[in-house]
């Protein structure tokens, strides 16, 4: 059953200059994108840094407006990118957001009882005592201890810091998380208890994530289906085994030829794809494909025309010329 | 920090304030000023507009304390009655220029665009004057008196606070934690008080505690020019302008109200640099 239907959405952030604040251009953060997201499900959105994953999730939430397209939500079917404001509010509910940094996700003069109350209060589902047993319940179901309420996120490190940012998204029983790069910021060993925490309670309350992320290991375990942005679009969308063992981009290829081995002797016998060069910047996009710069299968075809998103098997999606050609290195 | 029963946030920054020795002898100072202010009429040996000629230009003694001025008033009890003076002029003047300086930043800050320009410019405006002059111009628009002085010293310093308040916002309203308010569908003036507020609190309440004393000494300065308190009243200012042609024959007429001033301004200072550090939670 479908949740999300995101369609063709753009973010295009004018270049001003001058003291008339002349528009001179557009970065297209994110160009064009579309995909759709199960109940249930837990789709990845992985890409370099500048390739517009973060600009997405927050345009998803209205956090920041799109300059176009349109997410259809739930079963009622609204599109949320046409609501106003106030029209919004009751969806806001049932869409939370996780946090990259968790030190600047938290405000640090609320104690943490009051972090994870205040999505509740603010739209008065719950008060009195009812609220506190709440809260007290909403700490206990990602790790922390009751007598955690009354300390300030100073005192917490980041793994705890990041799993009261998980309490709060959890409090309006949301039934979609946007998750921004949500253990980035953490060393590894907590990533791994960060995500089993997040896979653990998608099972306990059936929600399905938009789980942002810049390398593929960390989606690769949390994923139903992966969606891969470069520059602002998406190039290649399917189910994360078929991605993880047969890439259908380039540049998908390039990603997951990084994602280290656990046996070292794989890892030395495998071959190791460098990408040449940096993001292009996105006010001035390449002609044609946009990874065509730093492609190592590139022709003129893909200098001249930009390819288009275009199914290639069930469920797998690319917006690449030489797809059917390529056989491409998986894990 | 583990304790059975953890703290209240107020329980926890009045415990920092009291182990903080500056504060100590800050809230000392204020307190023995309030004090005297509060008990004035039992403290003070005369009254301190009594004038006695025969008594005039008199030295320190068991009688006068702090000896006599020109007219033969006893400034001890001028200097007691001189703070409930000052002490309600700092702080009506505070709290008038913190309020209107808040609003107007936090506005400014918060909302930006054309607001915050038209805001902002029209407190250049009033930062391009010194600021005793332009108190000396409202007052004299005004008329002269204690409480046209009190309102032309808050109208003085409401756009320092204005653009202290403003670029704490502006730092704040872009970091993740008001983004997280937003996504909660919090409406902005909650998010305003409760999220970006609290931690603008910091700058302002150093530039309060100076604040203070400023006011407390611009007040004494207009008064000083006899722009301020009537002729006559115990106000310091006032005291160190009628007193200071007797400097060689009195010195303590013109240094009494001088120290008075001194202290009651580095009690205010001592005690606002403490309170910095006991509401700032990354200070333990």
């Amino acid at each position: 059953m479908k949740l999300l239907q995101v369609n063709d959405l753009r973010k295009y952030f004018p270049i001003q200059k001058g003291i008339f604040q002349r528009t001179i251009g557009y970065v297209k953060a994110v160009d064009g994108i579309s995909f759709d997201v199960q109940r249930g499900e837990t789709l990845g959105l992985v890409g370099e840094s500048g390739c517009g994953k973060t600009t997405a999730g927050r345009c998803l939430l209205r956090l920041i407006p799109p300059t176009s397209g349109s997410f259809i939500f739930g079963e009622e079917a609204v599109d949320l990118a046409k609501l106003t404001h106030n029209e919004m509010r009751p969806y806001r509910r049932r869409i939370q957001m996780i946090f990259q940094d968790p030190h600047a996700s938290l405000n640090p003069r609320m104690t943490v009882g009051d972090i994870v109350g205040e999505p509740m209060r603010v739209n008065r589902t719950e008060k009195g005592t009812a609220l506190q047993d709440r809260i007290v319940e909403l700490l206990e179901s990602v790790g922390l201890r009751s007598q955690d309420t009354r300390r300030y996120p100073h005192a917490f490190s980041g793994g705890q810091r990041q799993r009261i940012g998980i309490a709060r998204a959890l409090a309006l029983q949301p039934e979609l998380i946007v998750a921004d790069e949500p253990v980035s910021a953490l060393d590894v060993s907590v990533q791994a208890q960060i995500l089993n925490l997040l896979a653990e309670l998608r099972e306990k309350f059936q929600l399905s994530y938009i789980f942002i992320a810049h390398d593929l290991s960390v989606v690769e375990h949390i994923s139903d289906r992966v969606a891969v942005m470069y520059l602002g679009k998406i190039v290649e969308i399917s189910d994360a085994e078929t991605l993880y063992q047969s890439p259908k981009h380039p540049y998908t290829e390039a990603l997951i030829s990084a994602v280290p081995l656990p046996d070292p002797s794989a890892q030395r016998k495998r071959e190791h794809i460098r990408l040449e060069g940096d993001v292009p910047d996105p006010s001035q996009p390449p002609t044609g494909c946009y990874f065509h710069p730093r492609c190592r299968y590139a022709t003129d075809i893909c200098k001249q025309e930009t390819p288009e998103l275009r199914q290639v098997a069930s469920g797998v999606q690319v917006a690449c010329h030489h797809s059917d050609t390529l056989a491409l290195q998986g894990v | 920090m583990n304790n059975a029963t953890p703290l209240t946030s107020q329980q926890y920054v009045l415990r920092k304030l009291l182990r903080h020795r500056s504060a100590t002898i800050g809230a000392s100072i204020i307190l023995f000023f309030v004090i005297v202010a509060i008990f004035a009429p039992l403290i003070a040996t005369h009254d301190p507009r009594h004038a006695n000629i025969v008594e005039r230009l008199k030295g320190w003694s068991d009688t006068h304390y702090l000896g006599t001025d020109g007219v033969g008033r006893d400034i001890f009890s001028r200097i007691v009655y001189g703070t409930r003076i000052s002490l309600k002029v700092g702080l009506i003047a505070m709290s008038f220029s913190i309020g209107f300086g808040t609003f107007f930043g936090a506005i400014a800050g918060y909302y930006g665009g054309k607001l915050d320009n038209l805001i902002m410019r029209v407190m250049d405006m009033m930062l391009a004057m010194p600021s005793i002059l332009l108190a000396m111009v409202i007052v004299t628009i005004l008329g002269q008196s204690l409480t046209n002085a009190i309102i032309a010293v808050s109208i003085v310093y409401i756009p320092q606070y204005a653009r202290i308040l403003r670029a704490a916002v502006l730092k704040v309203r872009e970091l993740d934690y008001v983004v997280a308010a937003r996504g909660i569908g919090a409406s902005n003036g909650r998010i305003l008080l409760t999220t970006v507020l609290p931690n603008c609190i910091a700058p302002l309440i150093v530039q309060a505690t100076l604040g203070i004393g400023a006011a407390i000494l611009d007040a004494a300065g207009l008064s000083f020019l006899g722009l301020g308190a009537e002729i006559g009243e115990p106000e310091w200012g006032a005291m160190l302008n009628e007193n200071r042609k007797f400097i060689r024959r009195v010195p303590l007429a013109v240094t009494a109200p001088g120290i008075a001033i001194f202290l009651i301004v580095l009690g205010f200072n001592l005690l606002g640099d403490a309170l910095r550090d006991a509401l700032d939670p990354q200070i333990d």
